[in-house]
């Protein structure tokens, strides 16, 4: 039942500075560090040992593991290291240290994959190593393959990107738009999927008219303009505002009836149906305070992000936050050696004055938070659920819906780290249901 | 090349801006909002009613910040909360009302209903509307003798009189109810601050422009006071131009910390407080009930609000999943 057309959302300040800036490629390091985390699921396995000679699209990390993706290499030279240090997700993993020798040599007997039917598909999609570029890094080719396929009716590609300053989706759409198309078809064709939507912010005027006007004769696929509000782009909100469907707690997008892509998910596969290269690099925006030249930049996974803001023309001001991603979901960094992973978009870095935020006070009960909540949480009650670690009453207020998506912060007037507290109420109920 | 690393960085959890509004702009939009009516309770009623409330809202930050301090709690009068509280009491009250009265009114909004419970946002009842009916059952006859406007006083030839609230409960001498101008400029007796219309008026659309406060109270309240006035036969513009409709309206009954949290909760709370005004002045002992019906429905705001939450999203009205 569809009770109103939107659910609700937020105005924040696109700050898309980037929409203009092509993309540009970033020459290659010296060294990568390409770590073995960078997707959700199982971690993979290092396939490579010191003192071994890599090249270009060479199968570096791997899993026996179902929800995996491999992971390869971007560059040719010898591996000097592989160590545990900590990922930018936070945690201790193994790290593959490469020095290139600049040669770029490609891997012996890399061809564009033969793909005839669903299950030689589903094997080319894991065989890029491709996850969600949105954000999630989930691996494509587990959510390519659901148990109900067969009742999955609609591909809906996430142009949306409604994170401020990001802009490298809406580059990818001017310049791989044919790999759009040609991805698109081909995945409706090898899942069986009958329509597609192709949904994008209405700030995005001119990647909307460029495909609307490619894709006059495929009435199978429509694209479909967004509001230009926050969050837009979420999985839950995005399905919603396309279809009108309501994905409950738990369920999939495939439960549904609904396959949900990222727009450069979709590019990447198609580059490796057509060339054979797996997932080594990445299209990011490059912004922030603290930047000097932003930018979008094709860069090589494993790169330090150091050196990318340097090829950005370095720090304009002394960085205070660093961030991996768009300022509202975004991860801040410890490190800015951190090296880039499949999944980024951004790479954001701010000044001090930018960085630090106004001390938090009491709630005032406004009710802001509540009207801001794309999925109708209470995080006022919530917090105030939380603070007593009253179990029950944050099922009641079905705390485990919430996407920390950041809306409720980013309107409170007492500055309240709300979605922040949201997180901490999932752990307490997952927690306190396993007792 | 230089490395930023931990101790330099930030590393906070997202999201990583936040809009730019704070409590403290809130409270002084409200200020703003309330300074129209400000300005005419001196035209109205002259200094006496400008000192009166500049005393309210000296006692309400110096208790705010006693409080605080004798407690060993952070400072909190910067976020002008007490201020907003000193004004609205003031205007609750007649402007000629002894001052040490008026403090002990600041006292109770203050410490009593307020700090006690924690502070801002932490109280279940209007603090300004709560001091005001302790005074009343406290001082009763200097809370009811309201001073008169200048040219009212010349004309009747009186300091004070009742208000036009007050001659319609006696239902004698009825051609004494001002005219709806005078009502809609505010020159009739009543509480200082909630006689001008024009100025409360003004102050409620700036609040409803800088969206501190949405339409649903002040509609559903005005609104159930406009058509019960109908419905029985009287004049709906005086009704809502009379007592402390548009003073309650606007800047009683929209206090976030005694109303519901969603629109729908707000709505039906507004039409409470709209019901309950009109009984109390039409069937009640007393002339005028906005007060009354504030803080009953601030009662029953915890309930409104249970009963109100919105429909979950993937989760139907009953509390099934779909
Ligand atoms: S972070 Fe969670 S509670 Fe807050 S607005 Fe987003 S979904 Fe709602
Ligand atoms: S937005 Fe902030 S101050 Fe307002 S009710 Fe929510 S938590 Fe409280």
């Amino acid at each position: 039942m569809r009770v109103s057309k939107h659910l609700p959302a937020i105005h924040v300040e696109h700050n898309k500075n980037t929409m203009n800036c092509p993309t540009e490629k970033m020459p290659i390091p010296d060294k990568v560090y390409v770590s073995m985390v960078q997707h959700i699921g199982a971690p993979c396995q290092p396939k490579v040992a010191v003192g071994d000679l890599v090249k270009v699209g060479q199968v570096i990390g791997d899993s026996d593991a179902y929800v995996s993706a491999p992971i390869h290499s971007g560059v040719s030279g010898k591996v000097t290291a592989i160590e545990t240090t900590m990922t930018s997700m936070g945690i201790w993993d193994p790290i593959v240290t490469i020095v290139l020798d600049k040669k770029q040599e490609v891997v012996e007997g890399l061809a564009p994959p033969v793909v005839t039917d669903k299950d030689s598909f589903l094997k080319a999609v894991r065989d890029s190593g491709l996850v969600g570029l949105g954000g999630a890094a989930f691996p494509t080719h587990v959510k390519f393959n659901p148990k109900n396929l067969d009742e999955v009716d609609t591909l809906i590609i996430n142009g949306a990107e409604c994170e401020p300053y990001i802009t490298s989706d809406y580059r990818a759409m001017l310049e791989d738009t044919d790999y759009i198309i040609g991805g698109i078809k081909n995945t409706m064709k090898y899942l069986g999927i009958k329509r597609c939507i192709i949904a994008i912010e209405e700030n995005k005027a001119p990647a909307i008219k460029l495909l609307r006007d490619l894709l006059k004769d495929s009435p199978e696929i429509e694209v479909m303009e967004l509001r230009s509000l926050y969050p837009q782009g979420a999985e839950r909100v995005l399905i919603y505002e396309a279809t009108g469907r309501v994905m409950p707690l738990g369920k999939l997008p495939a439960d549904i009836g609904a396959i949900v892509s990222n727009i450069t998910s979709i590019i990447t596969l198609e580059k490796y149906l057509q060339t054979g290269m797996p997932l080594v690099a990445k299209r990011i925006t490059v912004d922030g305070t603290a930047v000097r030249t932003p930018k979008n930049v094709e860069v090589l996974i494993g790169t330090p992000i150091n050196e990318i803001i340097e090829f950005c023309g370095g720090y304009k001001r002394v960085p205070r936050k660093i961030l991996m991603g768009g300022p509202m979901m975004g991860r801040a960094i410890y490190d800015d050696g951190t090296p880039l992973i499949k999944n980024n978009n951004a790479i954001l870095a701010f000044d001090k004055e930018w960085a630090e935020f106004p001390k938090e006070t009491a709630c005032i009960n406004c009710g802001r938070c509540v009207k801001a909540c794309p999925l109708h949480l209470m995080p006022t009650s919530i917090f105030k659920a939380y603070d007593k670690k009253d179990i029950e009453t944050l099922k009641k207020l079905k705390v485990p819906l919430c996407m920390e998506c950041g809306c409720c912060s980013y309107v409170c007037p007492a500055k309240k780290q709300l979605s922040f507290i949201n997180r901490l109420a999932k752990q307490l109920v997952q927690e306190g249901g396993k007792k | 090349m230089s490395r930023y690393s931990q101790g330099s960085l930030i590393v906070s959890s997202s999201p990583h801006i936040l809009d730019n509004i704070t409590t403290t702009r809130i409270m002084l939009d409200v200020i703003i909002a309330l300074t129209p009516a400000f300005i005419m309770s001196g035209v109205i009623f002259g200094p006496r009613a400008i000192l009166l409330t500049v005393t309210c809202v000296a006692a309400c930050v110096a208790f705010e910040a006693a409080f605080r301090y004798i407690t060993k709690k952070d400072n909190t009068i910067t976020d002008l909360s007490a201020v907003v509280t000193g004004m609205l009491l003031s205007f609750n009250l007649p402007a000629n009302l002894p001052y040490w009265m008026a403090i002990i009114g600041c006292f109770v909004a203050i410490v009593i209903v307020k700090q006690l419970f924690g502070g801002i946002g932490q109280n279940f009842a209007n603090p300004a509307i709560t001091a005001r009916i302790v005074l009343l059952v406290s001082f009763a006859t200097p809370m009811t003798t309201w001073p008169l406007p200048k040219q009212v006083m010349e004309a009747a030839d009186a300091v004070t009189g009742p208000t036009p609230l007050g001659i319609l409960n006696m239902g004698t001498g009825l051609e004494a109810i001002p005219s709806n101008m005078d009502m809609f400029l505010g020159f009739i007796g009543g509480s200082l601050g909630e006689t001008s219309t024009i100025a409360l008026l003004i102050g409620g659309i700036y609040l409803l422009a800088r969206k501190v406060i949405e339409p649903a109270i002040p509609v559903a309240f005005i609104g159930t006071v406009f058509i019960i006035a109908l419905i029985t036969g009287q004049d709906p513009i005086f009704h809502i131009c009379a007592g402390g409709v548009m003073l309650g309206a606007f800047f009683m009954a929209t206090d976030y910390s005694t109303s519901p949290l969603t629109t729908p909760g707000r709505i039906i709370f507004g039409i409470g407080c709209g019901l309950l005004t009109m009984i109390i002045r039409l069937y009640g002992s007393y002339p005028e009930g906005v007060s009354f019906a504030i803080l009953l429905m601030n009662i029953l705001t915890p309930h409104i609000d249970s009963l109100s939450r919105r429909a979950l999203y993937g989760v139907m009205k009953r509390g099934e999943e779909k």
